[in-house]
């Protein structure tokens, strides 16, 4: 892959967990890069490997975990930083979760949550942190920032917690903000409210993003390009604006396909029969897509395929060139 | 014009000083399907609550299939009856059946409560109802446990259509569901829909399977009904300006987040 002046980049990587006994591969050579100020979107169904692939980078992976091929960011190897140097790495990635009231202590206020990692990773004095905090609320929109570090998180709204979680996040000054689907939770008016704030924090601040979402939608109205996982491989790199017109893999538009349209009514959806695989079920010698694929023919179950470009973008289906352009499905067909 | 199938009026519920819904009145024809949309705290799911008998209303009328039931019921044949007329599938499949039955024993213990068939009979409607949302034998068998959410989620339609009722709520069934598994089960419900002269109400946040499920939308914000009309065009004209943010809050290709110039509070 040529990532030139890439900030993160996977090549190859290869996860298994033990599960009773054994191990299951849960991401197989996974590789995307993401250059600086760059949102990414990773789209992909429940089992796909998304939050894998995040806590992966973010060296958050269960004990135990066997793990293949490099994580580079900004030339460094993550996989062998240890002590202060992963500290600070973890400071370059912030990470925001679905549920910010899971990752908030229902005990402890705004105020110790927010400053905690300033205080005791980089020394700042809790007043400097304070201030610092305070002047970020108010960036994502909240003004009267010194009463809610004085606030438990009960006392704050869905959409006002997850304000305060992308805050913290940016505390530590990040390069690279990790973003597992953090609107899934909140009202549709509320995501908005969110991902707008978000996207001028990121271009005042260049920071780049990897946003994971099970919406393909979502991921193409935000991202610059996004990645489509499948069986815990990569199926597809798209720039997204080309994502619903252009697909590269048959999933990609099958998944475009099967979504209702807000703008027309349809008695039938095209829905993709069976059920989405996780890593350890999809087959060794052929495309894990083959089973609910309507393209599949002899040649997709001659060998597991491997990623090539096409149209500028990447994709890992065996028939890509000859489907090309006939991959998208009509509404309401 | 024949009874609708489901009547509201001015209903109302207080939860001390806080009035979730206020005045909400709709009705549902046989064979219809209505959306209840809003959002979180909008009073959309205490109205589908109010409904089945889960809460008991401040004040306001429900009337399902012709007879009233916006009291509690009196006597367990009475809550019985109610239960075969209206039915409802929640949102959280994982937390919705019960842990040690299997799907077959789920199925078969409301044919039993509700219809009183014999065993053989009773038998033969479980493996149709499976066939109906397309869970083969083995899977019958089987705990939740051993179950994808998707599979829970049609054990639990499957269930609610045991009862054979008029009344189907749907509240925010399909929402936790993977996109894939999602298109599949509403494909299932618009064929049930095809297939019998059931009626839905379903309540939910996502516009385009609002669009894909009802013929007509009534929309919630803070307890009351500030839009409805037929869905399709309310969606393609919306006039309250909730209505508005809420269809202009969608993501869609080429889409721009926008933030509302009033912050929320809270």
């Amino acid at each position: 892959m040529t990532t030139g002046g890439a900030l993160l980049e996977l090549d190859g990587v290869t996860v298994s967990l033990p599960v009773e006994g054994t191990m299951r591969p849960v991401l197989q050579d996974v590789s995307f890069a993401i250059r600086p100020g760059e949102a990414l979107g990773l789209v992909g169904e429940s089992g796909s490997g998304k939050s894998m692939t995040a806590r992966t980078i973010d060296r958050l992976l269960p004990a135990g975990a066997a793990v293949a091929g490099r994580v580079r960011f900004d030339g460094r190897d993550v996989m062998t930083l240890s002590g202060a140097d992963l500290k600070r790495f973890r400071g370059e990635v912030a990470m925001i979760f679905q549920d910010p009231r899971a990752h908030t202590n229902p005990v402890r206020r705004i105020g110790d949550f927010m400053t905690e990692a300033l205080r005791t990773n980089s020394g700042v004095g809790i007043q400097e942190a304070s201030r610092r905090a305070v002047a970020l609320l108010k960036s994502v929109g909240i003004e009267d920032g010194e009463r809610r570090l004085r606030q438990y998180p009960h006392e704050l709204s869905g959409g006002l917690l997850q304000r305060v979680m992308i805050a913290t996040a940016l505390l530590t000054q990040p390069r690279l903000l990790l973003a597992d689907e953090p609107t899934t939770a909140l009202d549709v008016t509320t995501q908005a409210d969110v991902l707008a704030i978000l996207s001028d924090l990121r271009s005042e601040l260049r920071l780049a993003m990897l946003f994971i979402t099970h919406n393909l939608e979502l991921a193409a109205a935000i991202c610059d390009r996004t990645v489509v996982m499948y069986a815990g491989q990569v199926v597809e790199v798209r720039e997204s604006n080309k994502l619903h017109d252009q697909p590269l893999h048959p999933y990609t538009a099958a998944l475009a396909a099967a979504r209702p349209n807000i703008d027309a009514t349809s008695h039938r959806l095209t829905a993709i029969p069976g059920r989405p695989l996780s890593a350890f079920e999809a087959p060794q010698d052929a495309c894990a897509f083959t089973a609910r694929c309507p393209h599949v023919a002899d040649i997709c179950r001659r060998g597991r395929p491997a990623l090539v470009e096409l149209d500028g973008g990447l994709t890992r289906c065996v028939r890509a060139s000859e489907l090309f352009g006939k991959l998208k499905v009509p509404l309401n067909a | 014009m024949p009874e609708p199938v489901l009547q509201v009026e001015n209903l109302r519920k207080e939860y001390g000083p806080l009035v979730a819904v206020d005045g909400v009145g709709f009705t549902v024809p046989e064979g219809g399907s209505l959306a209840i949309v809003g959002e979180s705290g909008s009073g959309k799911t205490t109205v589908a609550r109010l409904i089945v008998g889960l809460e008991r209303a401040t004040a306001g009328t429900i009337r399902a299939c012709g007879r009233d039931r916006s009291a509690p019921a009196r006597s367990t044949r009475e809550r019985r009856l109610r239960g075969r007329e209206v039915q409802i599938v929640f949102q959280d499949p994982y937390t919705s059946l019960d842990p040690r039955q299997t799907m077959e024993d789920a199925i078969d213990e409301v044919l039993r409560l509700h219809r009183g068939w014999p065993a053989d009979k009773r038998k033969q409607r479980v493996r149709e109802l499976s066939d109906l949302v397309g869970m083969d034998s083995r899977q019958t068998r089987a705990l939740p446990r051993a179950l994808s959410g998707g599979q829970r989620q049609r054990v639990a339609i499957a269930r609610a259509l045991a009862a054979e009722p008029q009344v189907l709520i749907l509240d925010e069934s399909v929402a936790a569901l993977d996109v894939s598994i999602q298109a599949q089960v509403l494909n299932l419900l618009a064929d049930i829909r095809d297939e019998t002269s059931i009626s839905f109400v379903l309540i939910s946040h996502d516009l385009a399977v609002v669009r894909q499920l009802t013929d007509e939308i009534v929309v919630m914000w803070r307890g009351r009904v500030v839009e409805r009309g037929e869905t399709a065009d309310v969606l393609d004209h919306p006039q309250n300006d909730y209505t508005k943010l809420l269809r202009s809050s969608v993501p869609r290709p080429g889409w721009k987040p926008k933030q509302r110039v009033s912050m929320a509070t809270g």
